[in-house]
């Protein structure tokens, strides 16, 4: 199944790299060291990378349990485009997708004590722009450099 | 007197156990569950145990830090006991606002403050 570029995200698909990863949490560690590589060396700042890397952590966390709700057979697909001025990040898992619209508001009243529920409030927090695909599947995140955070 | 432990430093202070995390990724996915379990036990040694964590080691964590966090205060609570975090991090602490978690946990500057609030 091939991605579509969501609309807002300005991108050739040919300029992606991929990396497909076994899903397990050690595994799902390695596009985040490959990908906070590249930023360091496009200097990008502190916060920046706290953002993206935060980010990356609980799409891929996602992606392990919820997606591909652990199973050793699945895989995880990355896509990301890192330039000097942004970074795009698609993690794509092979479960049967969700739709955001569906999770709960973490920090309502009645959710603040639950100890689920943050990693996609905190994705969209950090990051510049998220997109989800029709199917549910695939997140894709644009984060801008430098941009303060409101 | 410091109690070996594989990803926390745990001592006494006044009857307070003052815990710091050995690593600085330690809050991380990967340990998370770990370092709940450790601290799970910890609780489980004192009824009313006062405890403070100190983040001063800690550079980055993630929702299931919060999930875990949130879990232990719980506990504590439940067993009569009381529970502070000090000396986080401008960018953790954005973390903890964000999610309004800073409302949850009751946030020292620096853990002097935090042990004498107990």
């Amino acid at each position: 199944m091939s991605s579509q570029i969501p609309d807002g995200f300005d991108l050739d698909l040919n300029g992606l790299c991929e990396m497909v990863v076994r899903n397990d949490l050690r595994s799902a560690k390695l596009p985040e060291d490959t990908i906070l590589a590249e930023l360091n060396r496009h200097g990008y700042s502190e916060d920046t990378v706290f953002a993206v890397k935060l980010a990356l952590e609980e799409a891929m966390t996602n992606a392990v349990k919820h997606g591909n709700k652990c199973d050793p057979t699945k895989r995880i697909t990355v896509r990301y485009h890192i330039a000097p001025q942004r970074v795009i990040i698609m993690v794509r898992d092979e479960g049967c997708g969700f739709h955001p619209d569906t999770v709960p508001d973490p920090t309502a009243a009645e959710n603040i004590e639950r100890p689920n529920g943050r990693g996609i409030m905190l994705i969209h927090s950090y990051m510049t722009k998220v997109y989800y695909s029709p199917s549910g599947n695939e997140v894709w995140m644009l984060k801008l450099r430098d941009e303060p955070r409101n | 007197m410091e109690q070996p432990s594989s990803h926390l430093k745990v001592r006494r202070a006044d009857g307070v156990s003052v815990v710091e995390f050995a690593d600085r990724k330690i809050l991380e996915e990967l340990s998370i569950q770990e370092i709940g379990e450790e601290l799970d036990r910890l609780v489980e040694t004192e009824a009313g145990i006062k405890l403070l964590l100190n983040f001063k080691n800690v550079d980055h964590l993630s929702s299931a830090a919060l999930g875990m966090l949130i879990t232990l205060n719980k506990k504590i609570k439940e067993r009569k006991g009381s529970l502070k975090l000090s000396d986080i991090n401008r960018q953790i602490f954005e973390v903890f606002k964000i999610t309004k978690l800073n409302k949850v946990f009751e946030i020292h500057d620096s853990a002097e403050q935090a042990l004498a609030g107990f």
